[in-house]
C-alpha cells in the first residue's frame, strides 16, 4: 500500500511538473528578458545581466506617469467602490427586508454580466454628458462596473460578523452608523482587505475601460501605455517591453500574495462560486 | 424580537445602500438602457447631427453580413476550446492532481498557475505573443523535439489565443476545483477505495457527481469571462489576419470606431449582452438556494 501511494505521488508531481513547466515559459520569457541586454522574442539564458532595460523605462514618460494615473485611476475607483460597497452591505446583512432578496439577485445577475459589450453605449454617453477623456469619468464608471461584485462580496463577509456584538452595542445607545464604522467594520478587517484589493488588482490590469474612456496620452494609465511600445516608438526593444512589464505587474502579484497568505487560495471567490 | 419597523425607520435604513445604487443606475444601468436605445437607430461617430431609429435594420444587416457570421463562429470556437474544454478541464485535472502530489510540487504549481491569472490582461497577451510568433519560444520548443513549426499567429490565430485564454484563465477552475475536492469527506473516498473502484471509476462515479454544482457554476463563470475577453485577443492579433481571430467583442468594437457606425456596434453589443444575460440567468438558477 504505501508503495503504491509513493508511486502515485511521483506519477502525480511528474504530470503536475509538466503542465507548470508550459504555463512557466511564457513568465521566463519576460524575467529573463528584462535583464537580457540582447532580448528577442524567445526564451533564452541571457548572455550577461543587464539593469539597462529598467534605466531605459524608468522615465517620467514611459514609467512614471502611467503608472502615476494608474494609482489614481484605480486607487480612487477602489476607494469610491469599498465606501459605497461597505454602506450598502450593511442594510443588506443586517436588516430584514422584502427588497433584500431581489436586491441581491440583481446584484448577482449584474456581477455576472459581459461588461465589454457595455463600453461603446457607454462612450456614446460619455461624448454626450462630457464626460468623455475625464479621470472623474472614468473613476466613475470603473466603480460602478465594480460595484455588484463588492458589494456581493461584502455582504457575505459582514455575515460573518455576529450581531450580538452590535446589539451590546445598540443598547448602550450607539447608533447603526457608529457600529457599522467602530464594532462591523473591525471586526471583518480581513474581509475589508480582500474586498479592497481585489477590486484594485481587477482595475489595474484592465485595458478596455480606459482604453475607450481616454484620450489623452498624458493621462494614460499603464495598460494602456503599454501598447505605446508596438507602433509609436518603431522598431519594438523587447528587453524594455519585458521590463516595464515586470515593473507594472509587480504590484497586482504583491498585493495578491498578501492577501492569498491571509486568506488562503481561493479568496476572490468569496460567495460567488460557493456550489 | 423588534416590531416591525415604520416606513421612516425602514426609509432610514435603507438610506445607506443610496450611494451605490445611484451610481449603478447612472454609470452601469443607464448605459444598458441606452445600448437598447441606440441598437435602434443609425448612430454614426461622425458627419451626422441627428440619428433616427430605424427599427431592426441593424439586427436584420447584423444576420445578413458575413463578417457578423464569422465573428459568431469564432466566439463559439474561442469560448468552447478555452473555457468549456481548456480552463474547465485542465484546472480540474489539476486540482486533482494536486491532491496527491508532494507539497513543493503543489506549492509550484499553484505559484505559477496563479501568476498568469493575475498578471494584467495586457502583460499576459504581450508574454503570449512572444510565445507564439514565428521567432518565439513555442517554435524555439518544437525545433528541439524535431517537430514541425508554424506562424501560429498567422496560420492558427484562434487556436493560438484560445490557448493563450487557457493560460490565463486556468487558476480560477483550478482554485475553484481545489475547494470543492476539499470538501468531499475522506470516508466516501475511501469506502470507495476499499470496495475496488480504480482512480478513473472513482472519479468519474464518486468524485464528479459530488462536485457537480461547482462545475456548473464554474462553467458559467468561465463562459461569461471568456465571451467578454477583448484586451488579450487584441495585443496578440488585433482580430487578424484579416479576420481570422475577430471575436464578437473586437467585431463591435470594429464596427462602432473603425466604420464609425455606433447604431450597428451597440446592436451587436445587445445581442453579447442579450447572450450573456441568459447565461447568467441559468447562473442565478444554479445558485438560487443561497441568496
Amino acid at each position: 500500500m504505501p508503495r503504491k501511494h509513493t508511486s502515485r505521488r511521483l506519477a502525480a508531481d511528474l504530470a503536475l511538473l509538466a503542465v507548470t513547466a508550459a504555463f512557466a515559459l511564457p513568465l521566463a520569457w519576460v524575467v529573463l528578458s528584462a535583464v537580457d541586454p540582447h532580448a528577442g522574442l524567445r526564451v533564452r539564458i541571457p548572455d550577461g545581466l543587464t539593469w539597462a532595460n529598467f534605466h531605459a523605462v524608468l522615465t517620467p514618460d514611459i514609467t512614471y506617469t502611467p503608472l502615476l494615473n494608474s494609482l489614481i485611476l484605480c486607487g480612487g475607483a477602489t476607494a469610491l467602490t469599498v465606501v459605497c460597497a461597505a454602506l450598502a452591505a450593511y442594510p443588506l446583512s443586517r436588516f430584514r427586508s422584502r427588497l433584500n432578496r431581489p436586491f441581491l439577485l440583481a446584484i448577482l445577475f449584474a456581477t455576472s454580466l459581459p461588461i465589454t459589450a457595455v463600453m461603446v453605449p457607454v462612450y456614446a454617453l460619455f461624448v454626450r454628458v462630457d464626460l468623455i477623456d475625464t479621470m472623474q469619468g472614468t473613476i466613475l464608471f470603473f466603480a460602478a462596473s465594480q460595484l455588484p461584485f463588492a458589494i456581493w462580496l461584502m455582504k457575505n463577509f459582514m455575515d460573518g460578523v455576529p450581531k450580538e456584538l452590535e446589539e451590546a452595542a445598540w443598547t448602550d445607545g450607539a447608533s447603526s452608523p457608529q457600529s457599522l464604522v467602530r464594532i462591523v467594520l473591525p471586526l471583518m478587517g480581513p474581509g475589508l482587505a480582500v474586498v479592497t484589493v481585489f477590486s484594485f488588482v481587477m482595475m489595474w490590469g484592465n485595458f478596455f475601460v480606459p482604453f475607450m474612456l481616454l484620450l489623452t496620452p498624458d493621462e494614460m494609465p499603464a495598460s494602456v501605455s503599454i501598447n505605446d511600445f508596438f507602433g509609436n516608438r518603431g522598431m519594438v526593444a523587447y528587453g524594455q517591453l519585458a521590463a516595464f512589464s515586470v515593473i507594472y505587474s509587480t504590484p497586482v502579484i504583491l498585493l495578491y500574495v498578501l492577501v492569498a497568505r491571509r486568506l488562503g487560495g481561493g479568496f476572490a471567490l468569496g460567495g460567488a462560486v460557493k456550489g | 424580537m423588534r416590531h416591525s419597523p415604520g416606513r421612516a425607520r425602514r426609509f432610514t435604513r435603507a438610506l445607506p445602500l443610496t450611494p451605490a445604487v445611484v451610481l449603478i443606475l447612472l454609470f452601469l444601468a443607464g448605459p444598458i438602457a441606452y445600448c437598447v436605445y441606440i441598437a435602434f437607430t443609425d448612430l454614426q461617430l461622425t458627419g451626422q447631427a441627428h440619428s433616427s431609429f430605424v427599427g431592426f435594420a441593424n439586427f436584420r444587416r447584423a444576420f445578413r453580413d458575413s463578417e457578423f457570421i464569422n465573428a459568431v463562429w469564432l466566439t463559439l470556437v474561442f469560448t468552447v476550446l478555452s473555457s468549456l474544454v481548456g480552463q474547465n478541464t485542465l484546472g480540474l485535472a489539476l486540482a486533482a492532481l494536486m491532491k496527491r502530489a508532494s507539497k513543493p510540487v503543489r506549492t509550484i504549481t499553484g505559484a505559477v498557475v496563479v501568476t498568469a491569472w493575475v498578471l494584467p490582461e495586457v502583460v499576459a497577451g504581450f508574454l503570449l505573443y512572444a510565445f507564439f510568433r514565428r521567432e518565439g519560444t513555442l517554435n524555439a520548443v518544437l525545433d528541439w523535439l524535431h517537430l514541425p513549426r508554424q506562424n501560429w499567429l498567422f496560420t492558427l490565430p484562434v487556436l493560438a489565443v484560445s490557448f493563450a485564454n487557457v493560460w490565463r484563465g486556468t487558476a480560477f477552475s483550478m482554485l475553484v476545483y481545489s475547494a470543492a475536492l476539499d470538501e468531499i469527506p475522506a470516508e466516501i473516498t475511501e469506502a470507495a477505495e476499499v470496495d475496488g473502484a480504480g482512480g478513473w471509476r472513482r472519479m468519474w462515479h464518486v468524485t464528479l457527481p459530488m462536485i457537480r454544482r461547482s462545475i456548473a457554476t464554474n462553467l458559467m463563470l468561465n463562459t461569461l469571462q471568456t465571451l467578454s475577453v477583448f484586451g488579450l485577443i487584441w495585443v496578440m492579433t488585433r482580430g487578424g489576419p484579416g479576420n481570422k481571430s475577430q471575436t464578437l467583442p473586437l467585431f463591435m468594437y470594429e464596427q462602432a470606431f473603425q466604420n464609425s457606425m455606433i447604431g450597428y456596434g451597440t446592436a451587436v453589443a445587445l445581442l453579447l449582452l442579450l447572450v450573456g444575460s441568459l447565461f447568467s440567468v441559468v447562473y442565478l438558477r444554479l445558485l438560487r438556494t443561497e441568496v
